[in-house]
């Protein structure tokens, strides 16, 4: 077989030009990234809390508040997690110290009620977050339209048009919204709009050791979330303001406020 | 403490029990004194409305002096919003992009309108005094004088006439000014009132009763006030004159002080809308009480115990009741009329405090409460401005203003035509 020197350098360079290609290159695509990479037509992104799963560890209220950069110290936070302990007279007692950031580790509610164990009957975890309301009060109410819901229903603000009003904390039934301490504008959890659009998940999401926090796209009926919301029983919270929420739970309890 | 931890509303608010981390008095004692602020100027124009529009010639001396102190108040309405907002210099954009599915986008073109309005009539009412005074100071000596005629003869905007003809004109177009007046002036208040009123999260805001409560308390304090400087004003002058030449001179005698004919007659219509006010507060209290919705629990221990003082016996006890008793027995004076308007003032402000205070005494959850400390001494800009003085400082600007105003445009010294 004859090789002439012109076939030989050809062929070289083709292997090595194909040989400095990245791998990168050939990366396989998650669903969610290639959708992410698609825009936002036939997303709507929902999110489901199983109360069930929730032990109160606050890992999820961690993650949000370094990824969004809310001061780690101050009291407030884009997302919260409430204990519930239901006593055997029908009795509510219900706190979240910083959050449930730090988890529950005092058995006195708010640090004063102290619930002796055999009065107990029930007690769980409620974790919060913005429901991404499908008819978002907030945006309603905002005078300059500085938040505003985005075509895949996430509500987002936009901290260079916010005059500080306040009126969208107001209007909020969920009080998911507070006066961010650095930047003084409105604030509220955007289910992680920087991750979600990359095709990534919320950092509460990755940071629940539990699996009790999920985000999906409500409109892909193979998305395991939107299965879950289709066929099992689900709860939403405060459903007669008719704000119509978007954030669901499993077994969530009536007396979750 | 680190800037980064200063959370906008923890400095004055106290929880109680369980409420929402994110949680705080938010609109605190300038949006107590925005409703307050804009209520007097409706209340005020509506006063002067009365005589233009509806020929109500008993209130022909407070006419001209409403007209002039609800322009004073104007601007005044539109300084606690400044002062609350977290992002003041931004809050130019209600103006560049107003957002009109709320309430408060309304605000810029609602109050530009009112104030071209109020602007516009003061000139029809006030134009034959410019000419006039451009005529008398003509070659009068000093700056002064000199810089006034320019002034006047600027404001005259080049309508020198003043033949009877023209006169009648202004007449008309002071009525017209005035009917249009009147709406707006209602819409001005009625939509602070929709503000509140439309918030559905809020259970002690939401109400439809909420606009005409508003428009009517608005009144309510309009009147009060201004009733209130026009009897401190011409009790002041005739003071002044007594010291001045003691008591026996003529002089004295001849100078009038408040009259009790105009002041009794403009009090018959502060009960009405006074009634009006507190029929409306009552029916809206008795329907939640009676309707019991979920919110009725904690409403009801908000109004009954921990604001059971400011609701009940501050506002409609002393703010309500007892100046209307005082209006309304045989032998007023001038000095009891005096007591129970300052009454009624106090009464509208608790009226407010306990609708924007009160709106957030209790948590979203239903399960705890939020107590609002008001800032006294303030140790920044934000308890400043948020704060005892910051209110009285918006309190104060009104009659700076108006001292002002009346430099230019006296009224009570001038002869209503």
């Amino acid at each position: 077989m004859s090789c002439s020197r012109r076939k030989l350098l050809k062929s070289a360079m083709t292997v090595t030009l194909a040989a400095s290609l990245p791998a990168s290159a050939f990366r396989f695509l998650s669903p969610a990234e290639c959708r992410a990479a698609t825009g936002t037509e036939g997303t709507r992104w929902g999110f489901l809390i199983d109360t069930n799963k929730c032990v109160g560890c606050g890992f999820c209220v961690k993650a949000c508040k370094k990824e969004n950069e809310i001061p780690y110290d101050a009291p407030v936070t884009r997302t919260w997690v409430e204990r519930y302990v239901i006593t055997r007279d029908g009795k509510t007692h219900i706190d979240s110290p910083l959050g449930g950031r730090d988890g529950f580790t005092d058995q006195k509610i708010r640090g004063e009620e102290l619930v002796k164990p055999e009065d107990i009957a029930k007690t769980f975890f409620v974790p919060k977050l913005c429901n991404q309301c499908e008819n978002p009060p907030c945006v309603q109410v905002c005078p300059v339209g500085a938040t505003f819901q985005t075509g895949d229903g996430v509500t987002l603000v936009d901290r260079d048009w916010c005059i500080g009003c306040g009126y969208c904390i107001m209007a909020c039934p969920y009080g998911v919204r507070f006066f961010h301490p650095v930047h003084r504008v409105a604030d509220k959890c955007n289910f992680c709009y920087h991750r979600i659009s990359q095709g990534r998940q919320t950092a509460c999401v990755d940071a629940c050791p539990f699996g009790a926090r999920r985000i999906g796209n409500l409109l892909d009926q193979n998305d395991p979330l939107t299965r879950i919301i289709m066929t099992e029983p689900i709860a939403v919270l405060k459903d007669e303001y008719g704000t119509k929420p978007q954030a669901f739970y499993l077994g969530l309890d009536r007396n979750v406020r | 403490m680190n800037r980064e931890l200063i959370v906008h509303g923890a400095e004055w608010t106290e929880k109680l029990l369980f409420v929402y981390p994110n949680e705080y008095i938010y609109w605190s004692i300038q949006i107590v004194m925005y409703p307050y602020m804009t209520g007097l100027v409706a209340g005020a124009f509506v006063l002067s409305s009365l005589y233009h529009v509806f020929g109500q010639k008993d209130l022909k001396e407070m006419a001209r002096f409403s007209l002039v102190f609800s322009l004073a108040l104007l601007p005044v309405a539109m300084l606690p919003l400044l002062m609350h907002l977290q992002q003041p210099l931004q809050g130019i954009n209600v103006m560049f992009t107003p957002h009109f599915t709320s309430a408060i986008a309304a605000f810029g073109i609602v109050f530009s309108t009112y104030a071209a309005i109020v602007l516009t009539e003061i000139w029809f009412v006030y134009r034959e005094y410019f000419v006039q005074q451009t005529i008398a100071l003509q070659g009068i000596e000093g700056w002064a004088n000199r810089l006034k005629r320019v002034l006047y003869h600027i404001l005259t905007l080049g309508a020198y006439s003043t033949d009877p003809a023209a006169l009648a004109k202004d007449r008309k177009a002071i009525r017209i000014m005035a009917a249009i007046g009147i709406p707006v002036a209602g819409f001005l208040h009625g939509y602070a009132g929709f503000i509140f009123g439309s918030v559905k999260a809020n259970a002690l805001w939401m109400s439809p009763l909420m606009p005409v409560i508003f428009i009517m308390s608005a009144v309510v304090s309009g009147i009060a006030l201004c009733m209130l400087t026009y009897i401190i004003i011409m009790e002041w002058k005739k003071l002044k004159a007594t010291l001045a030449k003691g008591r026996g001179d003529e002089s004295v005698t001849v100078i009038r002080g408040a009259e009790m004919e105009v002041i009794s007659k403009t009090a018959r219509y502060l009960m009405m809308f006074l009634v009006a006010a507190i029929s409306l507060e009552i029916l809206d209290l008795i329907f939640r009480g009676y309707t019991a919705m979920k919110s009725w629990d904690i409403l009801r221990s908000v109004m009954f115990d921990a604001d059971f003082a400011k609701i009940f016996v501050l506002q409609y006890g002393l703010g309500n009741a007892l100046p209307f008793i005082m209006l309304l027995l045989p032998g007023l004076t001038i000095r009891r009329t005096a007591a129970a308007l300052l009454l009624v003032l106090f009464g509208v402000f608790m009226m407010r405090w306990n609708v924007v205070i009160g709106g957030q005494a209790f948590s979203l959850s239903f399960e705890g409460f939020m107590h609002y400390h008001l800032p006294i001494i303030p140790h920044d800009m934000e308890t400043f401005k948020e704060g005892l003085f910051g209110a009285l400082t918006v309190a104060a600007t009104p009659f700076i203003l108006f001292w002002g105003l009346n430099k230019i445009l006296p009224t009570l010294t001038l002869e209503d035509r």
